[in-house]
């Protein structure tokens, strides 16, 4: 795909109103027309949605099973973090397309690729959280008579909550940004609008998809610490 | 069992295309074999690094000066957060809509992309070191750019490599998509598999996998050298 | 009740009984406790105390299981406690540490609800338990749905007592419990917890490194040297008047008569009459009192007996006797403090007088400083006092 030069996109574009065209036609940035054809984000945008929480989503779960496995056997802890360390160090775009003669093109082969870039930093954070629950609140726990599963769920789980979203905070503004290139792996979502039909020169367009991405990533965000204040009282009051 | 056997010799396909040249897809041309793989790696790190070394003389500066004096641990901070949510493909298509096409363009938009793990990590790594470390510094008489340039600098540095170990990965993963603006890099086999066909299309997946890896590696290792002896301490 | 393991323990105190008990640590050539056994009746405290090192924390971690015997049994109320299952153990055993460690993401009432959760009680029961508990440990009620982190350490402390009794486990394991409480907290603490145990007379295995908490709170003291060897095991009467070797005559220390001094309280000791007259009175009863008393200083005392103050010379110019006294009464001590607390008051406060107070508050008596030095220096006090190496 070679863009030698920017031609103007009036013949993909729909202009609803006399007004945009000549914005259009220009090549300049026109909020009017975001406004007017808003339709044609809604479904890329839900599509990005989707695979940016179902990628996050299993990533959680896979990367729990691991902390909760390596809980016990601290050697492991290494390995998994150099194992899930090359899943992020492989770029997504090439790890779609080494996907692609085993799952094909489509929103299966992009959430493999997003849910294994997610797999290092929530487990790493996962470890840290349960590492740093005070050791005398440990030991106490013990004490009282709590089994080690009752320890784990009752007492260093909720502890660790903080490193935990803070894992998923970053896991899920790094995939919606990597989700922008599922449209490559035949996905779908806001990269699609980017590239709006293979031209990338289109200014409205580009502004307005990358746009929603990062309200996307920021809305995600805001939502996930609101999870973590609701989840954890006792850090929101003031100490004596 | 035919599924795996058929998986396997795709993968055989992409390699042949990376040691032999063949007629392209749409006729006429030659592609594949080493001397054009070797081309668009070139061309690959080319970009990278240019646009990794930029993104250092700007970032490690900025933020040994911050971390120094303290001051905007907000901004080096939320810096790092924000850069993670914008989305590579919209940085460069951004570039190529408002700037135009071209390596300086694209390695532009790379040094942006580049900067904020720097940055974060030289501050971080600064605010880091020992504060009486640095209070004996000043005591002998060393003045503020001695004390960076002796003291905090090479006990950051361990940091700072691995704020540039991060920015190199990302560099290289998004400079697969600067085909989109007339850099030709290995993601070109990808992006333009009308041309280079499918055995194509893999063998550029694969070659900047290895690419990437790499460059993970040999930064991981250069940043364990650094290490001050008696810091031990990179995962 | 379903989940209740703490059926033998319907009693309130259980005995301990240490039976040749050896820990080894893998890779260390000395074991850490080396056949130590001893015997701890129900209903008392014995306090486990010795140097650094010597093993009293860990011989009081085996008795929960929280570390694993190498050899010998640790039996209470006869029974193995290996044979239950460690986490059942524990729920019938009353656990206090030096960190306190309550879990910051409970509210103090889901803190020391702990245990009667875990056994299953229904809600009301354990609401009702955290009330009485909170009142018990003089914490109050309204404490119940803060958090720890906004409580001061001397209530965290308070509230880690609270939840060790919250089951009513008829043993219980301190280690250091006030040690991570300034001194004077500390005290206090102390006191508290003294009450407590005569009210509800649990067996208690009580860790410290300093003595003279041991010779405090103990009904016995265990002294043990590195290895876990016991040096002597005996009330604190028979450590001070006879220590079994030199070790433990060093590690109580030279002061031993001083240390008496903890033993005793002021009820035990002959208190100095004090002359007493009350607001409004006319200065020449006071001066009437001064007569017929053991020191020339009258103390004001409302109607109910209380102390307000020490009257001055210049009080004492007046016509009546003021309400408000030149001098404050403290420190004002209580029949039931231990003397050596008492002493350190009165030194603290700077002053040689303080007026003694019954149980309603009313004055009593007086004691002195020099009451104390005379008491020190009487045969009886160093009666028996003999130096191990003269008896060996």
């Amino acid at each position: 795909m070679h863009l030698a030069d920017a031609a103007p996109v009036l013949g993909q574009v729909e202009i609803r109103d006399r007004s945009e065209a000549s914005c259009i036609s220009e090549n300049k940035l026109c909020p009017g027309w975001i406004v007017d054809n808003f339709d044609r984000y809604t479904d890329p945008l839900a599509q990005h949605l989707y695979l940016t929480v179902t990628s996050v989503v299993i990533g959680f779960v896979i990367a729990f099973a691991l902390a909760l496995i390596a809980r016990r056997r601290r050697w492991l802890v290494g390995p998994i973090v150099g194992f899930t360390g090359v899943l992020y160090t492989l770029p997504s775009l090439a790890v779609f397309f080494l996907l692609l003669p085993i799952t094909g093109r489509g929103s299966t082969t992009a959430i493999i690729a997003l849910t294994a870039y997610t797999l290092q930093i929530i487990f790493r954070n996962i470890v840290l959280g349960l590492q740093n629950v005070p050791e005398e609140a440990r030991d106490a726990g013990r004490g009282v008579g709590l089994t080690d599963r009752q320890l784990l769920w009752r007492v260093e789980l909720p502890l660790a909550i903080p490193d935990i979203v803070a894992g998923l905070r970053i896991a899920t503004t790094s995939t919606v940004g990597l989700a922008t290139l599922a449209v490559f792996a035949g996905a779908g979502g806001l990269g699609e609008q980017i590239i709006s039909g293979s031209n990338i020169t289109f200014k409205t367009g580009v502004v307005a998809a990358g746009g929603l991405a990062v309200l996307l990533a920021f809305a995600l965000d805001v939502i996930l610490l609101g999870v973590q204040r609701v989840l954890t009282p006792w850090r929101r009051v003031q100490p004596a | 069992m035919i599924e795996i056997a058929g998986v396997v010799s795709d993968f055989g396909d992409a390699l042949d295309f990376i040691f032999s040249t063949r007629e392209a897809q749409t006729g006429g041309v030659e592609v594949g074999g080493l001397s054009e793989v070797w081309e668009f790696t070139w061309e690959h790190l080319k970009v990278s690094f240019a646009a990794i070394g930029v993104a250092c003389a700007i970032a490690v500066p900025v933020g040994l000066a911050l971390g120094h004096a303290g001051k905007g641990e907000l901004l080096a901070i939320s810096l790092s957060n924000v850069g993670r949510a914008v989305p590579s493909l919209a940085l460069i298509a951004f570039f190529v809509a408002y700037i135009g096409v071209g390596f300086t363009n694209v390695m532009l938009a790379l040094v942006l992309l580049a900067i904020p793990p720097i940055l974060t990590n030289t501050y971080v790594g600064v605010r880091q070191v020992d504060r009486e470390v640095i209070d004996a510094g000043k005591g002998m008489g060393l003045r503020p750019h001695q004390v960076v340039q002796r003291i905090e600098l090479p006990l950051a540095l361990s940091s700072i490599f691995g704020g540039i170990r991060t920015s190199a990965v990302n560099v290289v993963a998004t400079a697969t998509i600067a085909p989109l603006a007339g850099v030709l890099t290995l993601g070109d086999y990808i992006l333009s598999a009308n041309v280079y066909g499918p055995d194509g299309r893999l063998a550029g997946a694969m070659l900047v996998a290895v690419l990437a890896l790499t460059v993970e590696l040999v930064f991981a290792a250069i940043q364990r050298a650094v290490e001050p002896r008696g810091l031990q301490t990179t995962t | 009740m379903a989940g209740d393991a703490s059926s033998t323990s319907r009693t309130s105190a259980s005995s301990v009984e240490y039976r040749n008990v050896v820990k080894r640590y893998p890779g260390q050539a000395e074991p850490a406790i080396s056949d130590l056994s001893l015997t701890v009746p129900a209903g008392e405290i014995c306090v486990l105390v010795g140097p650094s090192g010597c093993g009293k924390t860990t011989a009081l971690r085996l008795a929960n299981r929280m570390i694993e015997l190498t050899q010998g049994d640790i039996l209470i109320d006869g029974t193995s406690i290996k044979s239950r299952a460690a986490a059942e153990l524990r729920r019938g055993i009353g656990y206090v540490i030096q960190q306190i460690g309550l879990f910051p993401h409970l509210t103090i009432g889901e803190n020391v609800g702990v245990v009667p959760k875990l056994l299953g009680w229904d809600r009301k029961r354990i609401d009702a338990r955290v009330d009485e508990l909170l009142e018990l440990t003089s914490l109050g009620s309204e404490l119940r749905d803060r958090y720890p982190a906004q409580l001061s350490g001397g209530q965290r402390q308070r509230v880690g007592v609270a939840r060790a009794l919250a089951a009513d486990p008829p043993l219980m394991l301190m280690d250091e419990p006030f040690g991570a409480v300034d001194p004077i907290n500390r005290e206090r603490l102390q006191n508290q917890f003294l009450r407590l145990q005569s009210e509800i007379r649990k067996t208690i295995l009580f860790v410290t490194h300093d003595i003279d908490e041991a010779i405090k709170m103990g009904d016995r003291v265990a002294v043990l040297r590195k290895g876990g060897v016991l040096a002597q095991y005996a009330t604190p009467e028979e450590l001070l008047m006879s220590p079994a070797d030199e070790f433990v005559e060093d590690f109580v220390g030279a002061d031993r008569a001083l240390k008496r001094l903890s033993l005793l309280r002021v009820r035990d000791i002959d208190l100095w009459k004090a002359p007493l007259v009350r607001v409004g009175e006319p200065t020449a009863r006071a001066r009437a009192a001064i007569a017929e008393a053991d020191l020339p200083y009258p103390i004001v005392v409302d109607a109910g007996g209380r102390p307000l103050g020490w009257m001055s010379e210049r009080d004492l110019a007046r016509e009546t006797v003021p309400d408000r006294p030149d001098t404050a009464p403290d420190p004002i001590l209580e029949l039931e403090d231990v003397l050596r607390d008492a002493l350190s008051d009165l030194l603290r406060s700077d002053t040689q007088y303080g007026p003694v107070v019954d149980g309603n508050g009313a004055v009593v008596g007086v004691l002195s400083v020099e009451i104390i030095s005379e008491f020190l220096n009487s045969p009886e006090a160093t009666m028996h006092l003999t130096p191990a190496a003269e008896r060996a």
